[in-house]
């Protein structure tokens, strides 16, 4: 709700809103004369200090007024805009010191909007509402006080005159509403007027709206793509370190086995080779799961390919892309058709199921569709719900479309590239 | 003990398992003429003088990506008679397709686990030494997953695809009658009934051209 809104409705009168006019406005006084000495005072101190540099100095410093005017001022205009008003500045980048911190505010456009409200709110603004407010209370007080006054002196009212607390009563009850109701509707007008105008000069603009959002957006980006990294670097160092070393030492067992006679020694080491080799198809599951070769060396259709021969049913792949995407969508892709498919074989009960890739313009679009019993969620556990979030970083989206009794539809769209 | 004594190239990036496989081939007397460690070298070494067989990681330095593949392919359109057998840490199908494109010569493809059974493993260095096709049991198997209904093997029965697959493995019909228990005889029979029904490349080995056609699909 703003002040604007307020005056519309026709509660206006009977709501708190005249009262908040007038807070807003006696406010702007204090704030209005602290504002104007400090930026005088600053102002007449660098002029003084000039001829000995300091002055110059000082010049840095004054955006950073516009800062603090700026918090204050939002704040103080939560009387008027219930929702207040969003900081324009940008998220401070982390790890800075405390003097990057400065020079970063310092920099901001944002800073010097705020120190020119300032310099309004110091040289109009608050003149202006206290000349309106300050009347406007006066007349009110003197209005409501005027059976009193009247009753023990001459009291002259614009072209009345009371002498008696029963004309002074009159006076109340028939010029009092009438007062109330014009000068609150007036007063709330400049209210409203200032408040916008803080919130115009002290909000975000448009441009520095977008910003964030796509600041938030890279900085998520920036997350799945060292996720990415880190993973690729697991996978390297799994394939290249302990998988070679077990190989080896499957060889070594091999060798051995052919060395030693019959008996129990023997037994025992073509135990562990077998043991070994468990062990190699484990770890091998388990690569697979964090990043698998096939998408590194042969892409995503091959890798699909792949897990899709695995799967227990039957699926038929078409998959239509001409060149390689950026690594972590071919990733999230992998791992959504990787999990749809372990959840078709585990709940859909369906006999067939068709993996369908290609590329539209600028998004990739995969389809994987089974002829299963259907009801199934994104949320109800599926795994799936990870790959949404992850999806949803990189610009993508994944709809299920699973009535009960089937089919079951999933549709992943996702941006072929990173960024905007 | 081997049939012949091979001169073999070895080429694996990881010393660990380059010494490994030199002392499993030492010691069933084949002779290790060299031993390196990247593609290029690979190339070069058989290029000055040509081995039996050569025996290639997929990845190795620089790129670790397919750098063994490549060499080997090059090997093969240069010296299509060297026998190539093609270690890898983990299989997949999709990369067999480059190593049919050709179909002389030996060929093999096994993943590095099989190597620790050195019987078996020093057997498919023999057949693919002598023009044969050897491919991992996994890969058959993620072969034998993705046959499509339309495909040239259609035609055959299960148990014919069962002895086909046995053949692609690289087993002689002994073995294969010992794997499915029945008699040699109706493994032979079985295996006539294969090539006639597949459409062979004339001026093949009958054998080798059906587990092409069986692993292409």
């Amino acid at each position: 709700m703003t002040g604007w809104q307020a005056l519309a409705s026709p509660r206006f009168l009977v709501s708190s809103w005249p009262w908040r006019a007038y807070l807003y406005l006696f406010t702007s006084i204090p704030v209005g004369v602290v504002t104007i000495c400090l930026l005088l005072g600053a102002a007449v101190t660098s002029a003084l200090l000039s001829p000995i540099v300091i002055g110059i100095l000082l010049l840095p410093l004054f955006p950073m007024f516009g800062v603090v005017i700026g918090w204050a001022e939002r704040w103080r205009a939560g009387l008027m805009l219930i929702d207040g008003i969003k900081s324009p500045h940008a998220a401070m980048p982390v790890a800075l010191s405390l003097r990057d911190k400065l020079k970063f505010r310092r920099r901001e456009q944002a800073s010097m909007r705020s120190l020119g409200y300032g310099f309004v709110l110091g040289v109009l603004v608050w003149p202006f509402s206290a000349a309106f407010a300050g009347l406007s209370a006066t007349i009110l007080g003197t209005t409501i006080l005027a059976p009193i006054i009247a009753d023990t002196d001459e009291m002259g009212m614009g072209p009345w005159t009371l002498n008696t607390a029963w004309e002074g009563l009159l006076f109340t009850v028939t010029f009092g509403p009438v007062f109330y109701a014009v000068s609150s509707y007036l007063l709330g007008v400049l209210a409203a007027a200032e408040a916008s105008l803080a919130k115009a000069m002290l909000g975000p603009r448009e441009d520095e709206l977008q910003r964030n959002v796509a600041e938030l957006r890279r900085s998520r980006l920036d997350l799945v793509d060292a996720f990415e990294t880190e993973r690729a670097r697991i996978e390297r160092h799994l394939h290249d370190g302990v998988q070679q070393r077990l190989v080896g030492l499957t060889m070594t067992l091999g060798l051995a086995e052919l060395d030693l006679p019959e008996g129990e020694g023997r037994r025992l080491v073509v135990k562990a080779h077998s043991e070994a080799e468990a062990a190699l198809a484990d770890l091998r599951e388990a690569v697979r799961g964090i990043h698998p070769r096939v998408l590194i060396d042969l892409g995503l259709e091959a890798a699909i390919r792949e897990v899709a021969d695995r799967s227990p049913m039957p699926v038929t792949v078409s998959m239509i892309l001409d060149s390689r995407l950026p690594p972590p969508i071919e990733a999230a892709a992998y791992f959504v058709v990787s999990e749809a498919l372990s959840n078709v074989a585990k709940h859909a009960q369906a006999t067939t199921c068709q993996v369908a890739g290609r590329r539209e313009g600028q998004l990739l679009i995969i389809t994987i569709t089974d002829d299963g019993i259907g009801g199934a969620t994104v949320g109800a556990g599926t795994g799936l719900t990870g790959l949404v979030t992850r999806l949803d970083a990189l610009g993508g989206t994944l709809v299920v479309d699973s009535p009960p009794g089937g089919p079951t539809r999933l549709r992943m769209e996702c941006p072929c590239q990173l960024g905007d | 003990m081997p049939t012949r004594r091979l001169s073999i190239v070895l080429a694996e990036d990881s010393l660990l398992l380059r010494e490994g496989l030199a002392s499993i081939l030492d010691r069933a007397g084949h002779e290790v003429r060299d031993s390196v460690g990247d593609g290029d070298t690979l190339l070069a070494v058989v290029r000055k003088e040509p081995p039996d067989l050569v025996i290639t990681d997929v990845r190795m330095p620089p790129g670790h990506s397919d750098e063994g593949l490549r060499a080997a392919a090059a090997i093969r359109a240069e010296f299509p008679s060297i026998g190539i057998l093609v270690l890898s840490q983990y299989v997949a199908d999709a990369y067999l397709s480059s190593l049919l494109e050709s179909t002389t010569g030996g060929i093999g493809y096994l993943l590095k686990d099989r190597v620790g059974h050195v019987a078996e493993f020093l057997e498919s260095l023999d057949r693919v030494a002598s023009g044969g096709t050897v491919v991992d049991p996994e890969v058959v198997r993620q072969l034998l997953a993705r046959r499509r209904n339309d495909g040239p093997l259609s035609a055959l029965t299960p148990r014919e695809l069962e002895v086909l697959a046995l053949m692609a493995e690289g087993r002689v019909n002994g073995a294969i009658a010992e794997q499915l228990v029945v008699s040699e005889a109706a493994v032979r029979k079985h295996v006539g009934n294969i090539f006639a029904k597949l459409q062979l490349d004339d001026g093949l080995d009958r054998r080798v051209s059906a587990v092409l056609t069986y692993l292409r699909g």
